[in-house]
């Protein structure tokens, strides 16, 4: 089967076409503003590139550093309001307190406690108070705001009273999308209440940007499932990434690093990806992307889903150069996907860390002659801060003193240098589409998540079960038998339910058969 | 005496959790909650145990419950202090220091975020110089300070006054049965000892210590270099083994965490498997049939690559980690120490204590 792995950006579309291990085409375009458009002259050339027709084409999976971006940038993000089912517990830590202060403002003061928290075996910690809810509704739809993210003590256990509430507030708020934590995340509230909040307020942009992708890819003729890529490198269906926008925070690192992997075949690396906006980096550990121990940091925000421990930093060949006040800036503001029209090099007006990387002699993109006039002075220190921030990324995730290659992957690499500091730079073949190449070797999972009763079995016999089930359902859903490895098992007793009731969640992962 | 600054919480946090070995709850919550409190503009004041009068009082605080409780539900703000307030009203006398109960985790921060809204010092001490699941295993209650009168305050506003248990175990159940039906969690301060009994059996210079050991990793990261060496030099502790976590049971019993790790060797130690036995903290740990070591010596589990302590609640398969050992104060080796934070004192049958060394 013919797949074809897309990765959007900020700033370019890549794509490839691959046949078992075999990449037949890649392709790089820019990201148009409207998404579709760049996305189909992706497709469109690509396929004509490796000479296939639409009908030829089984899957399509498509990453995106669309949400990333949004929260790292502060950008399109809809003001959310907060409805923690709390009281009287947890007023000690207000919604938000340890995020970063420009995420705050960009959500809005919008923290609402009310009453519907449960203790742990799923009793009420205060009754539930319906007139509270609805009271709360009626104030965030005299605020105007059209985003809701719920979060309930212990609403992992038992998520009715998410539900209940987020059918009082959609009663007073017909216009408001709304996330429960219960969907999002495990156990530990600030960390899934914020990643809940960020969900939020990403659902406007997530709808827009699903329905691009695919109104480009049908637009194209093709007609096989689309799918997204989401944090663990396997496949999220297109009506589920509308809904949780979150759940591919990290598929552009992990396809990164996988499509790093996979060119390298090395296994102890520094992958980083440098886009048009943003740089990402993380570690590869026996040719895996390292998952991160507890909490992951994005865009200084902890959350607990389990992804690769990789960060971002603000810093992409679309990044503009700013001086001001006498301090040299590259990033965190970028021109994004209007690069190859407002970058200097390509007769725009704005001076950016690719028109510095043209000016180096370090890359031959656009017309060199734009950026001759620069004093060579101040393009040496502008590098010297690219390379200042790039050294610094790539310290921060060394784990020992051992020098270990980094694998420069992306269509920004063309700022990296040579070395950084002691650590050697591989650049692989088709290192610039690493990312859609990590897409199009995407894994499927099962997953099962379901309270047992251990009453009459043990503890031993129901995980077997459990893990059965998820690995049939991986390979209904497309997963070779052999491949599969079990990348989560909990089972989190729930006390004082009869039945000696416990929590089991188990997925498992493996290489989708083509 | 010295007044505790932001990059002390920091640090404390990180320390903390590492004489958790386990359990003692999650120092991040705690941390948040002291620099709200710091910055709010309320200092705390740190004093030496030399540093209290005889006669001062001196009350242990901390929270009572289940670490995976703790993260879930968070505290309403001010149950320290209604604790406090109801213990002061019982003897009608003002309260002059506050000590952590338990160094371990969480249980570090809670006298300090008490102690900003009281306006109270925090002596730098505690009664385990680690962390323990159960009260009576405190030093100030071996050595012969019972812990009622003591008063248990939830999140709602429900406050318990134990005026008088007929031993310390008897405090244990009756407080632990109040905190189960209060949800898991609840913050308890104990019956306040003179200051002239705290020199004598509290854990000394616990705070600083864990603040110097997080200092440890903060530093060590920034040079990223490994802190397991310098945390094995700092505390003549042993690098037991590094390991992945293959297997991981884990229950309720009685409102504890209980449960038990599998690991297998990585690296230097492929080839060996271990085990690790745990009721909120780590209590034993056995390699190829043999206990290398057990409670009260500290048993801490920490991330292999960061050097960061790993908690119970957050322990998962497939984790690689780094298990060490560290000896635990002398105040917990007497045979009165033994008979209660022992191996036999948590069900550990057939294993003798064989402490590890320490000069």
């Amino acid at each position: 089967m013919i797949r074809i792995g897309v990765d959007v950006g900020g700033t370019n579309t890549d794509a490839v076409v691959m046949s078992g291990r075999d990449i037949l085409a890649a392709v790089k375009v820019p990201t148009s503003a409207d998404v579709t458009t760049g996305l189909m002259r992706a497709l469109a050339e690509v396929q004509a590139q490796a000479a296939i027709a639409p009908r030829d084409v089984g899957l399509v999976v498509i990453g995106t550093t669309h949400f990333t971006n949004a929260v790292v940038e502060r950008r399109h993000l809809s003001e959310t309001a907060v409805v923690r089912l709390c009281l009287p517990a947890a007023q000690c830590l207000p919604p938000m307190v340890d995020w970063p202060a420009d995420l705050r403002a960009a959500i809005g003061d919008h923290v609402f406690l009310a009453s519907g928290g449960l203790e742990f075996d799923g009793t009420p910690i205060a009754p539930f108070d319906r007139g509270e809810i609805s009271r709360i509704g009626a104030e965030i739809a005299r605020r105007g705001i059209r985003s809701i993210a719920i979060a309930g003590i212990f609403a992992p256990v038992k998520d009715d009273y998410e539900r209940e509430a987020a059918a009082l507030l959609a009663a007073q708020c017909p216009e408001a999308s709304i996330t429960l934590s219960s969907a999002i995340g495990q156990l530990g509230l600030l960390e899934r209440e914020s990643a809940t909040i960020l969900n939020g307020a990403l659902l406007d942009l997530a709808r827009r940007t699903v329905a691009s992708l695919r109104e480009g890819v049908a637009r194209c003729g093709i007609h096989c499932p689309v799918y997204l890529s989401q944090n663990d490198g396997t496949l999220l269906d297109s009506a589920q990434a509308e809904r949780f926008p979150v759940l591919t925070f990290a598929s552009g690192p992990t396809n990164s690093m996988r499509g790093a992997a996979f060119l390298t075949q090395c296994t102890e690396a520094i992958v980083i990806d440098i886009g048009g906006t943003t740089s990402d980096v993380g570690l590869l550990h026996k040719g895996f992307p390292r998952q991160a121990g507890t909490t992951v940091d994005i865009g200084g925000v902890r959350t607990n889903f389990r992804m690769p421990d990789v960060f971002s930093i603000g810093l992409g060949g679309g990044s503009i150069v700013a001086a001001a006040a006498g301090a040299l800036e590259v990033g965190p503001q970028s021109v994004g996907f209007e690069l190859t029209t407002r970058a200097r090099v390509f007769g725009g007006d704005v001076l950016t860390a690719t028109d510095i990387a043209v000016a180096m002699g370090c890359a031959q993109v656009g017309d060199a002659s734009r950026v001759a006039d620069l004093d060579p002075d101040f393009v040496r220190a502008c590098h010297a801060v690219i390379k200042r921030r790039l050294t610094a990324a790539a310290d921060r995730s060394r784990i020992s003193p051992t020098p270990i290659p980094v694998i420069a992957v992306g269509g920004g690499s063309i700022l990296m240098p040579d070395r950084l500091g002691d650590l050697e730079v591989i650049r692989p073949a088709h290192f610039a589409v690493a990312n859609a190449i990590g897409a199009a070797i995407a894994q499927t999972s099962g997953f099962v998540d379901r309270i047992y009763s251990l009453e009459n079995r043990s503890r031993e016999a129901t995980l077997a079960d459990a893990e059965a089930e998820a690995r049939s359902k991986a390979v209904a859903a497309g997963a070779l038998p052999d491949t599969i490895v079990v990348t989560e098992r909990e089972d989190v007793p729930l006390a004082y339910l009869r039945g000696n009731a416990t929590r089991v969640r188990v997925k498992v992962i493996g290489d989708m058969g083509l | 005496m010295r007044y505790l600054t932001e990059a002390d919480i920091e640090a404390l946090a990180v320390g903390a959790a590492i004489l958790g070995t386990g359990g003692g709850g999650n120092p991040y919550i705690g941390k948040l909650r002291c620099l709200q409190e710091l910055r709010r503009g309320k200092p705390v004041a740190l004093i030496g145990l030399e540093e209290l009068d005889d006669d001062a009082l001196v009350v242990p605080i901390g929270g009572i419950g289940a670490p995976i409780v703790g993260i879930e539900k968070l505290e309403e703000g001010h149950e320290g202090v209604r604790a406090l307030r109801a213990l002061e009203e019982f003897y009608g006398r003002r309260i002059d220091a506050l000590i952590s109960a338990e160094i371990g985790g969480g249980n570090a921060l809670e006298p300090i975020i008490t102690a900003a809204i009281a306006g109270l010092p925090v002596v730098d001490g505690d009664g385990m110089g680690r962390a323990f699941p159960e009260m009576q295993m405190t030093t100030f209650s071996i050595y012969g300070h019972p812990s009622t009168p003591a008063a248990l305050a939830d999140e709602r506003g429900n406050v318990v006054i134990f005026q008088h248990a007929v031993s310390e175990p008897w405090f244990e159940r009756l407080a632990r049965s109040a905190v189960v039906t209060m949800g898991g969690t609840a913050i308890g301060a104990e019956a306040p000892m003179p200051g002239a009994y705290a020199k004598r059996a509290a854990v000394p210079g616990t705070v600083t210590q864990a603040i110097r050991l997080g200092n440890l990793v903060l530093d060590a990261n920034r040079e990223h270099g490994s802190a397991i060496p310098l945390i094995c030099a700092a505390e003549q502790g042993r690098h037991l083994i590094d390991a992945k976590i293959v297997g991981l049971k884990r229950h309720l019993k009685g409102g504890f965490a209980v449960g038990e790790i599998a690991l297998e060797g990585i690296d230097a130690h492929t080839g060996s498997r271990a085990h690790v036995v745990f009721q909120n903290e780590f209590l034993s740990f056995e390699r190829d049939g043999t206990t290398e070591v057990s409670v009260p010596d500290l048993i801490v589990i920490l991330d292999v690559d960061t050097g960061h302590a790993i908690t119970t609640e957050v322990l998962r398969y497939g984790q690689r980690v780094a298990v060490l050992a560290l000896p635990c104060h002398p105040l917990l080796r007497t045979p009165q120490a033994l008979a209660v934070v022992g191996p036999q004192a948590f069900g550990l049958e057939g294993i003798t204590f064989r402490p590890l060394p320490r000069n």
